[in-house]
């Protein structure tokens, strides 16, 4: 396992670099140069034009400028954004990246979630006409058009229920008299959410070995525990922001609703389908033979060998997953790292543009890398080869 | 190949050939190769009309193929160009514009005031030209690429495969938005570029993993024997085994390019002049997104696009039970 995640370590970096080459030599292919932009004045005479661009290093041939940008890029100097001026470009991206980071992880979660269950019961249940509304209604949502499904969402449940907010991410009124600010908050219910995870992992590998009735005992007095933990952690030392993270997760269920009904049917049609192939398999036909219940069967039995094809499709679901983000975050005016890079192509603001996009492809890097790690824990064969 | 099975052809009369000729093959050779190809097709669609789904996609399919028909016809009789041309119409016997549904706008019209079911007429048809381009070079790259690496495999695969690796990873309308800030795109441009980057991505590691269980197969081993080059064997022997799941694949690169336009247009990034996610653009630069009452602005455009992306998107599935046989319900 250890020579596995070394050698997958070692590819994600190589192909960082080439994301990054390709990155560069396509915005340097741009017709025209960034002293376009920048020296648009035009009571500039064509010698001072020339100094000028001799000046910001333009001159150079192509790989003196792209190694010059790497060394820039390493030292964080993504530039300075032009609609954000005089702001550098990774201070903002620095600003909006945890909003988009809950979202998308919430999301995918979800949406993998509901995906799994649904396709799981699907596969069960061959036939009729629970099969093919599913199968329609599954493929509709997946192939709605993003904006429209999300502008019904708001109307739905913000308007005419009024059940959640209208969009954004905050109550102006409610966070007039903060004493902390949004990204503390942000921070925060990452790392509660990272951690509590990390812990429920381990508990749940720890008590893997008892038997069946001390297992769930002690399973459920472990759950009890951290969720007093998170929040006698919130309540007390987080000097009262818990109110405003509930604000805040007000604000992000109607957006990860909307994104995980439009992301789940891929996860469930390719469960259905996994779930189909493994219950040809001669251990399904035993398990029947032991007399096991129905969703014993199902669940511990197919379910988890099926499971393998689903999370290596994860990875294609994560690009997915990633635009439909952008998208929503427009929608739902959430101002994330997706907003922020449609606003920068709309206004034109190339180095903002290129932030996100750098962005946008190590967070696909990152998540590559653990639907990889996990893909290896899940199959023995992968981890002993 | 009726003239390679005679032995010493030189060695017979005019007619001793035509004689021999026609012993051995009693209809010429394109008539039996059409036969053979009429029996199959009609085999895989028998297949392909047992899953109710796949019909149901391919009739939207059809039904939109008669829209994007029938708008030429209607422009050039019924329509008074000056009123409904969907670009620069212009309806002023209406008050206010956007005017809602009535006889004369069967959709009503947009806040430009062009007819908005003129629009959605005359953009089925752009949409349905860049689906097929796309997926035209989808299919060309993707097998090219697929078969090509597993022919060859060694470092030309590693490339290939890396470069794949990276374009799956990156979502697909991000990339496309970044492009568009670089460099000026059209509806050509966006399908081309949509053709290459799903060429050389998922699609083609998909074709390389089939390539391979061909390449091991007795009949290229055959061919090699006999002589055939490498060029010959992939484009031969290798690709037409592949134009099956390259077939299935064009499917949802449709999809993929229908909506991934509609998305650019809606966000105005695009350099075209009239789509159904430009009508939505239009409806948004105007003010009227959120203003649900004139529904005929944004409902039309955006069930329009999913329609057509779910109907192409089915079609596929169907296509997939019956190219993969493991699907199929028996």
């Amino acid at each position: 396992m250890r020579n596995y995640l070394i050698k997958r370590l070692a590819q994600n970096v190589l192909t960082f670099f080439l994301f990054l080459t390709i990155v560069y030599f396509v915005m340097d292919a741009q017709p025209g140069d960034f002293a376009d932009i920048y020296l648009s004045n035009p009571r500039l005479t064509a010698e001072q034009r020339q100094a000028l661009r001799a000046s910001m290093g333009l001159d150079q041939p192509v790989y003196v400028r792209y190694v010059l940008w790497l060394r820039d890029f390493f030292q964080g100097d993504l530039g300075i954004s032009f609609s954000n001026y005089p702001r550098p470009v990774l201070d903002v991206i620095a600003e909006r990246a945890p909003r988009t980071l809950t979202l998308f992880l919430t999301s995918t979660l979800v949406s993998f979630y509901l995906g799994f269950s649904a396709g799981k019961v699907l596969a069960w249940r061959r036939g009729g006409l629970l099969e093919y509304v599913a199968t329609v209604g599954g493929v509709t949502l997946y192939t709605v058009f993003t904006p429209w499904f999300g502008l019904m969402m708001i109307w739905i449940f913000a308007y005419s229920l009024r059940l959640f907010p209208l969009g954004k991410f905050v109550d102006p009124v409610l966070w007039q008299s903060a004493p902390v600010d949004a990204n503390y908050v942000f921070v925060r219910m990452l790392l509660t959410a990272l951690i509590s995870s990390v812990l429920l992992f381990i508990w749940l590998l720890a008590t893997q070995k008892l038997d069946p009735i001390t297992k769930r005992r002690t399973r459920w007095i472990g759950y009890i525990v951290l969720l007093a933990g998170i929040v006698g952690y919130w309540a007390f030392f987080t000097s009262g922001a818990a109110i405003y993270a509930l604000d805040i997760l007000r604000h992000l269920i109607l957006p990860v609703m909307t994104l995980a009904l439009i992301s789940f049917a891929g996860t469930m049609l390719l469960t259905r389908n996994s779930m189909l192939e493994t219950l040809r398999e001669d251990y399904i036909l035993t398990a029947h033979a032991k007399g096991l219940p129905e969703k014993v069967v199902r669940d511990r039995h197919a379910a988890r060998n099926a499971m393998l094809p689903v999370v290596t499709s994860l990875v294609f679901a994560l690009a997915f997953a990633l635009d439909g983000g952008v998208i929503t975050e427009t929608i739902f005016s959430w101002p994330g790292m997706g907003l922020t890079l449609l606003n920068a192509a709309q206004l034109e603001d190339i180095p903002m543009v290129i932030g996100g996009l750098v962005f946008t492809g190590t967070l696909a890097l990152t998540a590559h890398l653990a639907a990889d790690i996990l893909y290896a824990y899940l199959d023995p064969r992968i981890r002993y080869s | 190949m009726a003239e390679k099975m005679d032995l010493v052809p030189s060695q017979r009369s005019p007619a001793g050939e035509a004689a021999a000729r026609s012993t051995i093959l009693q209809t010429p050779l394109w008539k039996v190769r059409l036969q053979l190809a009429w029996r199959g097709f009609k085999s895989n669609a028998a297949l392909f009309a047992e899953n109710k789904i796949g019909l149901i996609g391919l009739a939207v399919i059809v039904m939109f193929a008669l829209m994007a028909a029938a708008y030429p016809i209607l422009i050039n009789t019924v329509w008074d160009p000056n009123i409904y041309d969907p670009i620069i119409g212009y309806d002023f016997t209406q008050v206010e514009q956007p005017a809602p549904p009535s006889p004369a706008h069967l959709l009503g019209t947009d806040p430009l005031g062009r007819d908005v079911l003129s629009q959605l007429m005359y953009s089925a048809a752009s949409e349905f030209a860049l689906g097929v381009v796309a997926a035209l070079v989808t299919v060309i790259v993707a097998t090219t690429v697929g078969a090509v690496s597993a022919y060859f495999g060694g470092a030309i695969d590693t490339i290939f495969m890396r470069l794949a690796d990276i374009i799956i990873m990156m979502p697909f309308v991000t990339v496309l938005i970044v492009l568009s800030v670089l460099f000026e795109i059209r509806m050509l441009h966006l399908a081309l570029i949509i053709g290459i980057l799903a060429g050389f991505g998922g699609d083609a590691i998909v074709i390389k993993s089939q390539a391979l269980t061909i390449k091991v197969r007795a009949y290229i081993e055959a061919a090699r024997i006999a002589g055939g080059s490498d060029a010959h064997i992939i484009f031969r022997h290798i690709v037409p085994n592949l134009l099956p799941i390259s077939f299935l694949y064009m499917m949802f690169t449709v999809t993929s390019a229908i909506f991934s336009e509609a998305v650019l247009s809606f966000f105005g990034l695009l350099n075209i002049r009239m789509s159904w996610g430009l009508m939505i653009h239009t409806t948004s630069t105007a003010g009227y997104l959120l203003d649900l009452q004139k529904w005929w602005l944004i409902f039309p455009a955006s069930i329009a696009i999913t329609m057509l992306c779910a109907a192409f998107y089915l079609v596929g599935r169907a296509l997939d039970e019956v190219v993969n046989p493991r699907l199929r319900k028996r």
